[in-house]
Formats: structure tokens, C-alpha cells, sequence
């Protein structure tokens, strides 16, 4: 075919749009704010490690919450009609189609120290309890905001072992732990890596959850980064010197998480 | 099923619909409180349609969505077929770790990103200007240049034409090479063999690329909050503000219709696909 040049609007497209600005959170992250070249906000980054302790920390707490609620919801839509995994399905996406803002703002009239759980429990004469402004908090907003990112790949994965399969390894004489950890586990097993990045990524980058449900002391790099920019402690450079340490520990840990996988779909990043 | 089964999928799902159904419940209580139910009531909802920033940043929303997703229709299927057609492999893989980019980097960095080019921009211009001693390129300068509504489309396209593009790549490798090739033989232009071969068999592409275009253009908030001003906010950027200060039943009500929305949108494309897999079996069922 010759429509090869029919892309080249796209190319130029991304490269002023994708490729510049990238350039330009390096450039700026490896500047003073006159320009000069300098290392020192790449070095500063890790007066906040301990922000970046805690961003991966919960991020992790909240993947491995995730796929623990996941992983059996996965496998048990996966063996119902194809009718029913249809509407199940629907069911985990519905919530992920309301604006996530909204659905963690749902959390916070929920966790108020004055808010519908703590009402009840006044009902019954316990608590308060100090939910909110918690990292616990934290936690459960990731895991409500994006626990469907990790459902949909394992429940499509699991799709694909058949009953039969899972026969097959009674006949053999396996006992059902032995059917899951060496038939189901192995078998869903890309599911499970996809799922972890779908998950890990956008919690770890997350700058409105740790502040809606964590308060001004649950900071994550998301936020750090945000009051570079748009916030009061105004410091371009500083905040693309993050962004950029950042962006190479996600491509990272991606990289990593594509190392589990032997196939080379990269369209299994894709729901 | 077995009940123990039954009864996990439940929980999930009430852990999953739980908060959005008590938010929802809440947008018909008559007083502010979140947590005392002092009476039903309207009041929210008809404050909510009184509420001009809300209104407007709704507006600015669906004409954000509809032009993004639009031009990321165009760009991003001329690009599929360009990518398609691409011979030299090292720079096919190129173009495409360039598309993966905005899909894989996280929102943060990619607003952030965006952000730093306008401002760069603008800054340039005005350098420019200064060193001139002139006005020329002024007009870049416009007020909506200096992020505004121009911004927050380019940067609404940039996000959204990889999934078109992803969603139209794997149509045109299912299709069958040689019939474009037929149609040139039985006498049709290039051109018109493409709109008349190759456009109807990516069409399923470009239609789940475009919706999910328009769905993540409504839905942004990061990217948008990075290049957005206050006189040009969507709507996820408006019920940020609104959260911030606390207090707001009005977002319940909002979130009570953009869900029944939601909703009614998701059972509608449901009940077609449904119907159109029964029309393909019993297409299917006399040739078996």
C-alpha cells in the first residue's frame, strides 16, 4: 500500500507534543532557573526520600490488597455463563466509569471523623474512630480507585483455562491445591503481572487520593511534584528533577514487570 | 456456583457500589449534612442545575471531548494506515515506543510535561518579540494560548490518539492484504479503493477508538488540571475545586445523574452487543 507518508502528521504531532516536553522536564530538571546546566535538583530529590518510601510503601500495600480481593473474584466470574460474566463484567466497570474524583470524594463523606460510619457506630455507642487523614485511607482509596484494573486482566486471562483443564488435573490425582498452584497459578499468571502494574502505577503517581483521604501529612510524590508546579512552593525545576526520577522508576519497574512475561503482547497493557 | 463462591462476588461487589449508592442517597437529603438524614428532597439537584461554574465547565467538557476525540479519530487513523504500510522495521517499533509513551508514563508526568512546553512557548514568543522589537507571531500569544481551551485540546489529542491508533492496528492486520489489491484491479483508484476496502473493515477500530477517546477525554482530570486555567476548566477540574473546600452536597446530585448516565449508556451498548452475537449465531447455525 502506499500510504505510508499517511502517518506522518501523527509522527510530527508526537514529537512536538510527546517527545519536546519530555526533553524539556529533563532540560528543566537539569537546570537552574537561569539556565544553567547543574546536577543539584536531581541531587535534592533525595532530601524526600522518605516521601518516595511511603508513595511505594502504600503503593504496594494497595497492589498486594488488590490482588488478594482480585485474583478469587477473577477465577469465580471467569466459570459463570457467558451471559453472566457479560453483566459481571459491566458490574466492575461501571464504578470505573464515574469519575474517580467522585468516587474517592464518596470515600471521604464515608471516613469523616462526622460522617456515615461514624454515625452508625455512635448508633450502636462505639467509636469515633479517626478514619480519615490516615494511611490506611490512603490504601483504600487505591485499592476502591483501581481495583477493577486489576480484576479485568486476571478475569480475562482466567477465561482462557478451560474446565477441562481443570479436570484433567483431578483425573491426574491433584487435590485442589495442588490443581491451583500448579494448573490456575502458572496459567494466569501474565494476568497477574498486568494487573500489578495496571494497579502500581497510577497509585504511586497519585497526587489527589493521598491528599482528598490522607490529608496534609500523608504526602506522596504525586503531591511533591504538584506544589513544585502549581502549589505554593513554586520550583519548576525541582518538580521536573522529580517527575524525571520518577518517570525512570516507573519505566523500571515496568521493565521488570515485563520480564515475568514470556510473550511479547505488548497490547496486554491495554484493557 | 458454589454458594461460598456466590457470596465473595456479593461482598466485592457491595464493597464496590457501597460508597457511590450512599453519595447517591445523599443528594436527596434535604440538609447539608452528609452523615444525619433530616428529610428527601430536591433542594441539590435544582442548585445544582443554578450552578453556573458547573454548568459551564460542562459545557467546556463535552466541546473538549467531542474536537479531541474528533481530530484523534483523524490523526490516529492516518496513522494506523501509515504505521501499517511502514517498511523499515526499526522505525516502525520507534513510532510505536513513541506512541506507547503517553499510555505508559504516568498522567503526573505527562501533564506536568505539557505544562512546561506551553509555558516554554509562550516565553519563547515573547523573547522573540522582545528581540524584534516587535509584535510578529503575536497572535500565538492569544489568551486561550496561554493555557485555555487551545492547550487543553492538543493536549486532550496527544493523550487520546494512541488508543485510536491501538484499537485500528489490529483490524488492519485481520485484514486480507489482497483485497485492496482486487479492488485496484477491477479498476478503483487508490484512493477510493481505501474508503471503499480498507475504511469499512477498520471501521469497528475506529469506533472503539474514537468512543474511548471521547471517554477518556471526559474522564481526565490530572492532565487537564496541568493545563487548564480558570477561565477554561472541565468539569473533573471544577468538582476538584468543589471537593477541596469540603462541603457540597450539589457533587452528590452530580454524581447521582453522571452515574444513572453511566449507567444507561453501559446496559444500551450492553443489550446491543448481546444482540448482535445472537444475529452472528444464528447467521452462523445453518452452515454448522
Amino acid at each position: 500500500m502506499k500510504f505510508r507518508f499517511s502517518s506522518v502528521p501523527y509522527i510530527v504531532w508526537s514529537v512536538i507534543f510527546v517527545v519536546v516536553p519530555l526533553i524539556l522536564v529533563a532540560v528543566f530538571g537539569l537546570s537552574t532557573s537561569d539556565g544553567q546546566f547543574t546536577f543539584a535538583n536531581v541531587a535534592k530529590v533525595s532530601d524526600y526520600t522518605a516521601v518516595f518510601v511511603r508513595s511505594i510503601w502504600l503503593s504496594l500495600v494497595a497492589t498486594a490488597v488488590c490482588l488478594v480481593i482480585a485474583y478469587p473474584l477473577g477465577f469465580i466470574m471467569s466459570r459463570y455463563s457467558a451471559n453472566n460474566q457479560r453483566t459481571l463484567v459491566m458490574l466492575v466497570m461501571l464504578p470505573m466509569w464515574t469519575n474517580f474524583l467522585l468516587r474517592t470524594y464518596a470515600w471521604m463523606t464515608l471516613l469523616e471523623n462526622n460522617g456515615v460510619i461514624n454515625s452508625i457506630l455512635e448508633f450502636f455507642g462505639i467509636g469515633p474512630f479517626k478514619m480519615i487523614y490516615t494511611q490506611g485511607a490512603v490504601v483504600l482509596g487505591m485499592v476502591y480507585n483501581y481495583l477493577p484494573f486489576m480484576v479485568i486482566p486476571l478475569y480475562s486471562i482466567m477465561t482462557k483455562i478451560e474446565p477441562y483443564t481443570l479436570e484433567a488435573a483431578g483425573d491426574l490425582g491433584a487435590n485442589p491445591w495442588n490443581t491451583f498452584t500448579r494448573v490456575v497459578l502458572p496459567l494466569s499468571m501474565p494476568g497477574v503481572t498486568t494487573g500489578i502494574t495496571m494497579v502500581f502505577v497510577p497509585s504511586v503517581s497519585t497526587f489527589i487520593i493521598s491528599r482528598m483521604l490522607g490529608g496534609g501529612s500523608n504526602m506522596m510524590v504525586g503531591d511533591l511534584i504538584e506544589t513544585q508546579f502549581l502549589g505554593n512552593a513554586y520550583n519548576p525545576n525541582l518538580g521536573s528533577a522529580i517527575s524525571l526520577v520518577l518517570m525512570v522508576f516507573i519505566l523500571l519497574v515496568m521493565s521488570l514487570m515485563n520480564q515475568f512475561e514470556d510473550n511479547d503482547d505488548r497490547g496486554g497493557m491495554l484493557i | 456456583m458454589k454458594w461460598y463462591a456466590k457470596l465473595y462476588t456479593r461482598l466485592v461487589f457491595v464493597f464496590l457500589y457501597l460508597p457511590i449508592i450512599v453519595l447517591i442517597v445523599f443528594s436527596f437529603n434535604e440538609s447539608k449534612s452528609r452523615a444525619n438524614w433530616t428529610g428527601f428532597s430536591f433542594h441539590w439537584y435544582k442548585e445544582l442545575f443554578h450552578n453556573e461554574l458547573i454548568l459551564s465547565s460542562l459545557r467546556n467538557t463535552l466541546i473538549i471531548a467531542l474536537a479531541a476525540s474528533v481530530i484523534a479519530l483523524v490523526l490516529g487513523t492516518m496513522a494506523a494506515v501509515g504505521i501499517y504500510a511502514m517498511r523499515r522495521k526499526w522505525f516502525k517499533s520507534l513510532v510505536m515506543n513513541i506512541t506507547y509513551l503517553p499510555i505508559l508514563n504516568p498522567e503526573i508526568v505527562t501533564g506536568v510535561s505539557m505544562l512546561l512546553l506551553f509555558v516554554s512557548f509562550g516565553n519563547g514568543i515573547q523573547k522573540f518579540n522582545t528581540w524584534i522589537g516587535g509584535t510578529a507571531l503575536s497572535f500565538l500569544q492569544l489568551p486561550e494560548m496561554q493555557l485555555g481551551f487551545v492547550t487543553l485540546i492538543i493536549a486532550h489529542v496527544t493523550f487520546c490518539t494512541p488508543y485510536v491508533i491501538l484499537n485500528i492496528l489490529p483490524k488492519l492486520r485481520q485484514m486480507d492484504r489482497f483485497t485492496f489489491e482486487a479492488a485496484q484491479d477491477l479498476g478503483c483508484s487508490p484512493k477510493l479503493a481505501f474508503y471503499k476496502v480498507v475504511i469499512p473493515e477498520i471501521m469497528p477500530g475506529m469506533v472503539s477508538g474514537f468512543l474511548m477517546a471521547f471517554t477518556y477525554s471526559l474522564d481526565d482530570f490530572v492532565i487537564s488540571y496541568f493545563v487548564s486555567s480558570a477561565s477554561s476548566q472541565t468539569l473533573p477540574v471544577t468538582i476538584f475545586s468543589m471537593v477541596r473546600k469540603r462541603v457540597s452536597p450539589e457533587i452528590n446530585a452530580l454524581t447521582a445523574i453522571i452515574f444513572v448516565v453511566v449507567l444507561a449508556l453501559l446496559l444500551l451498548s450492553n443489550y446491543y452487543s448481546a444482540r448482535k452475537e445472537k444475529q452472528m449465531m444464528r447467521k452462523e447455525e445453518p452452515e454448522a
